[in-house]
């Protein structure tokens, strides 16, 4: 899907980079926890978020991931949608819930990340 | 060496975190460095400087890029980790909740880094500080 079909089912407004509408998008990957995108999404895959820090972008940054979601209507800080513009990085807000924003992309065809298999063995 | 850098990184200073993993981020851009080992690099380098600002009294990272490799060196000035087979361990975490309301506190940054990383070493001694050297194959 683009970017300008997922702000189409979603309803959601554009809080900038309306400019890479067209990007096309395949995956996505909902969480509030960074740490959990950070360890889980490989591809370039929509998040989706109700965390409207800085750190949103941030984390979104440093995976190079092409869009950024705030579910239930969140709006981010002034200062983190100046830095999502600064790099380019199109970012929606949506009125629905997580569970209705992902169950309507699901619909629409986007698909879950494959999660490897985390090996258990993390120990030294 | 290609090039060698030293960023000082701030305890509980959450609103700049992350500016050190961006800068390192440019500067891999700047050289061209595949997207794929960018990726790996910037998200270990990211979750580190996140431990320091949350867990540390603050540290530095050094960046460095030599022909075939890149080195991500972490260190802080303490409190240290007790135990370290337990921060290894995915879903260990000490975050207050205030942390967690800001989007980390998982207990999967250590892990995440080890996974991520070609080389991955750690030590620690409580009072003094935790060191971390991560290595990246190019
Ligand atoms: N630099 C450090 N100084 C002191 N303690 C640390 C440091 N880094 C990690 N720790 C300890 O190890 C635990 C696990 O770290 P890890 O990065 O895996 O998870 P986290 O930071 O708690 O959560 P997440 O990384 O998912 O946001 C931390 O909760 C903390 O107790
Ligand atoms: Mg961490």
């Amino acid at each position: 899907m683009t970017v300008k079909e997922i702000a189409q089912v979603l309803d959601a407004q554009w809080l900038c980079c309306e400019e890479e509408e067209n990007r096309v998008i395949h995956t996505a990957f909902a969480s509030d926890m960074m740490s959990d995108v950070l360890a889980y999404v490989q591809e370039d895959t929509l998040l989706l978020t109700g965390l409207v820090n800085d750190q949103s972008i941030r984390t979104a940054e440093m995976l190079d991931l092409p869009c950024v979601v705030y579910v239930r209507g969140k709006n981010p800080h002034k200062q983190t949608i100046d830095r999502a513009t600064l790099l380019g990085m199109p970012a929606l807000s949506t009125q629905y819930t997580m569970f209705e924003a992902c169950g309507r992309l699901y619909a629409a065809g986007l698909s879950a990340v494959e999660i490897e298999e985390l090996d258990g063995d993390v120990g030294l | 060496m290609i090039i060698k850098e030293t960023y000082p990184v701030a305890a509980d200073d959450m609103s700049v975190a992350g500016d050190v993993s961006a800068s390192i981020k440019r500067q891999m851009k700047r050289l061209g460095i595949p997207n794929q080992i960018m990726r790996r690099v910037s998200v270990c380098t990211y979750e580190a400087e996140i431990n320091l600002v949350i867990h540390s009294d603050g540290g530095e990272i050094d960046f460095a890029i030599s022909e075939d490799e890149i080195c991500v060196h972490v260190r802080d000035v303490g409190p240290g980790i007790p135990d370290l087979d337990k921060a290894m361990t995915e879903g260990f975490s000490t975050a207050t909740s205030e942390v967690r309301n800001m989007g980390f506190g998982a207990g999967m940054g250590l892990p995440n880094m080890k996974r991520n990383a070609d080389g991955f070493a750690i030590t620690s001694e409580v009072g003094k500080g935790t060191d971390i050297v991560m290595t990246f194959n190019i």
